[in-house]
């Protein structure tokens, strides 16, 4: 009985060490190299694979932080800053530090909902309604309403708003990882630097038809007059194609376009709500002080803005 | 009976309006007309604000290759050269003229007289056909021109003509055999003339046996015209479905028809043939059904192209049941749904068919069971369930490879589905994204 014993495992151990024997020369000759900070950069990333930075995903973008050796030009969106500053630590290299980003969607949300001119039945994505006719506000450029931005934000930061039919960014959630810009097949959302105090102006429209006709389909069109260019004292409006832009680089959120458009095509949000009448609008920075009396004072960002709406090229 | 070997429908035919004869819609008071009523580049206008026209005067030039020319389908003088939204909203180029009277071009021969003999060389009547603006009216408004240019190295064996007006609810098809029966075999004929073939085949779905018939005693006039009966069966209007129907030949994947020596017409675009080439009348004239089941009458009509939805209406019915749900330009399979009633018709519609409300929905939409009746639906043999699931998950390489752009989007698929799944939806979906793929590639 012993020596079944004995023979059992002597054979299984002799098995055993030879395979072993034979595994250690094959894990030596196909060993693949790679540099362990890879490992470590990829731990640092938040992991989502947004595809926000352009690359396949996460990993991927861990590989060509290392191989590059530096951040330029590679930038994790959803991680921010503090990512960015841990990779450099790993890399040892200098970080520029990138203005905060939001998602801002550029449809006038006040009108949309309303003045429906027709039903689509049809398959609920936005990149098919878009090849089969203008949408059912009857906008050639606006918001389609099918919800393919809110399909391909991995951070849930993008929600329809069931009344107006066009997304709300959660602007405590979005990361800025521009996923819901790319599904938009009107290109109406549009990456904006966050502003002081989170606090943006904009065209909320994305119309390039001549004025009179824009105005037919929506109220709240730009019709690319250019009083806003006019009366912009930091030049950060352009009118092109009878659509104006706000350059946020430029825009110093004075908000003196804000009262100036006839259609009421540019917003602003996050500013503090008018307690008597706006005076006439600060040339500079939003006032400072009045913030502290708006109904949101601080941690604004519990609260989802109201829609943002946006433009993109 | 013949008909194509692969897959097929059979919707329910509504032929509805099939015994009422053609009648002649009025002219409007104003009429726009689209620059961009064909396959490719808009025509490039070639009048200005204040200009007068005649019928049939050249309006719109083709500078591109992919392009038709465009005729005035009114007298009268142009008011401004702008854009226009068409039937889905979308903004066009088009030129807008007030009607003043009906003074025709001269060289149009409006004599009711039939004119049989044609002595023109296969390339003039080419050329005829580039400069007249026919395109095929059967749906995908192909310049005929480029058609019927056969390129180097390929040789026409067969010329089809599809009278199968496999769509339920069409009729102007039929009325057109019943009604110009010799007019369509001398269009036949100068076709065949322009390809060289020995024989044209007309195929008409056995729904239809008085056209058969009439069709069938006045090809025996004429040499090389064959009919063909087939089996009532959908999509069998369809190009490749049709080839494979009247000659067997199966046209592969990603190819045309002419590789397989074969050249398809619609059964409109050789009566417009015969208008162009022995009357030297451009195209500007579209025939058409209204037809509807709720509808107080059904109606054929020949329009003028240009003429809006709305006046092609309030002419024929009056104004729009109460109930209506859509207003649909093509039959019910393959037609789109107008958005715009306001927008003018173009080249190649064929009909206004008006819906029910209770018609027109779509089911809800409920889970595939794998029961595998749009593979047996597909005339092309492909498996819409499985694009449906690729697509949805962006996984468009492989959608390639399963040849999802060899679906012809006759709805089959969709209507077959237990489950209302918008099949079609998704593959078209797909097949553009698979485009911008391959674009983005290149």
């Amino acid at each position: 009985m012993t020596q079944q014993i004995l023979i059992a495992v002597l054979v299984l151990g002799v098995i055993g060490a030879f395979f072993a024997v034979v595994l250690y020369f094959v894990a030596q000759k196909f060993k693949v190299v790679e540099d362990p900070l890879i490992d470590e950069v990829a731990e640092v990333l938040p992991g989502a694979n947004c595809g926000g930075c352009g690359k396949a995903g996460c990993r991927a973008f861990a590989e060509a932080c290392v191989s590059q050796g530096n951040l330029d030009g590679l930038r994790c969106a959803p991680g921010g800053d503090a990512v960015a500053q841990k990779i450099a630590q790993l890399l040892g290299c200098a970080v520029e530090q990138g203005e905060p980003q939001v998602a801002v969607v550029r449809c006038h949300p006040a009108n949309c909902g309303e003045k429906r001119r027709s039903n689509y039945d049809g398959l609920r994505s936005c990149a098919f309604q878009n090849t089969v006719y203008t949408g059912e506000s009857g906008c050639p450029f606006g918001c389609l309403g099918c919800g393919d931005c809110v399909a391909a934000c991995q951070f849930d930061a993008i929600h329809m708003d069931p009344e107006t039919g066009t997304p709300v960014v959660d602007e405590a959630k979005c990361t800025a990882c521009g996923a819901c810009a790319k599904a938009c097949p009107r290109r109406i959302i549009e990456l904006r630097n966050k502003g002081k105090k989170d606090r943006r102006v904009y065209v909320s429209c994305v119309n390039k038809e001549k004025g009179a006709q824009a105005m037919k389909t929506c109220a709240n069109a730009c019709i690319g007059c250019g009083k806003c260019a006019k009366v912009c004292p930091m030049e950060a409006i352009t009118v092109a194609d009878n659509l104006s832009y706000i350059d946020y680089t430029k825009c110093i959120a004075c908000r003196k376009c804000v009262v100036e458009c006839p259609t009421h095509a540019i917003v602003d949000v996050n500013f503090p709500a008018p307690a008597k009448k706006p005076e006439a609008p600060k040339p500079a920075e939003a006032p400072a002080a009045p913030a502290a009396q708006a109904p949101v004072p601080e941690a604004p960002k519990a609260q989802p803005v109201a829609a943002e709406a946006q433009k993109a090229q | 009976m013949k008909t194509f070997k692969m897959g097929g429908v059979h919707p329910e035919e509504n032929k509805i309006s099939n015994d009422a004869a053609i009648e002649v819609m009025p002219v409007p008071q104003q009429m726009v007309v689209l620059m961009n009523q064909h396959l490719g580049a808009p025509a490039t206008p070639v009048v200005q604000k204040g200009d007068k026209v005649k019928v049939g005067q050249l309006i719109g030039e083709a500078q591109a290759f992919m392009c038709a020319n465009v005729h005035s389908p009114v007298s009268g003088t142009v008011v401004k050269v702008d854009t226009c939204k068409d039937a889905f909203g979308l903004t066009k180029p088009a030129v807008y003229i007030n009607v003043e009277g009906d003074e025709w071009m001269e060289t149009i021969d409006r004599t009711p007289d039939i004119k049989r003999e044609c002595t023109m060389e296969p390339k003039e009547i080419v050329a005829k056909l580039k400069e007249m603006g026919i395109v095929g009216l059967g749906g995908a408004t192909f310049p005929a021109h480029i058609k019927y240019s056969i390129p180097e190295g390929k040789k026409a064996e067969y010329l089809i003509i599809n009278a199968a007006e496999c769509e339920p609810y069409l009729t102007s098809d039929y009325r057109v055999m019943m009604e110009h029966a010799e007019e369509v075999c001398i269009g036949v004929s100068i076709l065949r003339k322009a390809l060289g073939v020995p024989n044209a085949y007309i195929g008409i779905e056995s729904n239809k046996p008085l056209a058969i018939q009439k069709m069938q005693e006045t090809a025996k006039q004429f040499e090389g015209i064959v009919i063909e009966p087939l089996k009532v069966k959908y999509p069998q209007g369809a190009e490749k479905q049709l080839i494979n129907a009247v000659t067997g030949r199966k046209v592969p994947s990603g190819k045309l028809p002419i590789d397989v020596g074969c050249v398809v017409s619609n059964l409109g675009t050789s009566f417009s043939v015969y208008e162009a080439i022995q009357k030297n009348k451009p195209l500007i004239e579209n025939i058409l059904t209204v037809t509807g089941k709720k509808l107080p009458s059904q109606h054929n009509y020949v329009v003028r192209i240009g003429t809006t939805y709305n006046d092609i209406i309030k002419h024929s019915i009056g104004e729009l049941p109460a109930t209506t749900g859509k207003v649909i330009s093509g039959g019910t399979m393959m037609g789109k749904a107008v958005v715009n009633l306001d927008a003018p018709t173009v080249k190649g519609n064929s009909s206004v068919l008006v819906m029910d409300e209770a018609e027109a929905r779509r089911n809800p939409e409920t889970a595939c069971i794998r029961c595998g009746k749009c593979m047996h639906a597909c005339p092309m043999g492909l498996e819409p369930y499985l694009f449906s699931a690729l697509v949805k998950n962006n996984r468009i390489e492989e959608a390639k490879e399963h040849n999802i752009l060899d679906c012809i989007e006759c709805g089959c698929c969709f209507f077959s589905c237990p489950a209302n799944k918008p099949l079609t939806d998704e593959i078209r979906l797909g097949k553009n994204k698979v485009r911008a793929m391959m674009a983005a590639k290149k």
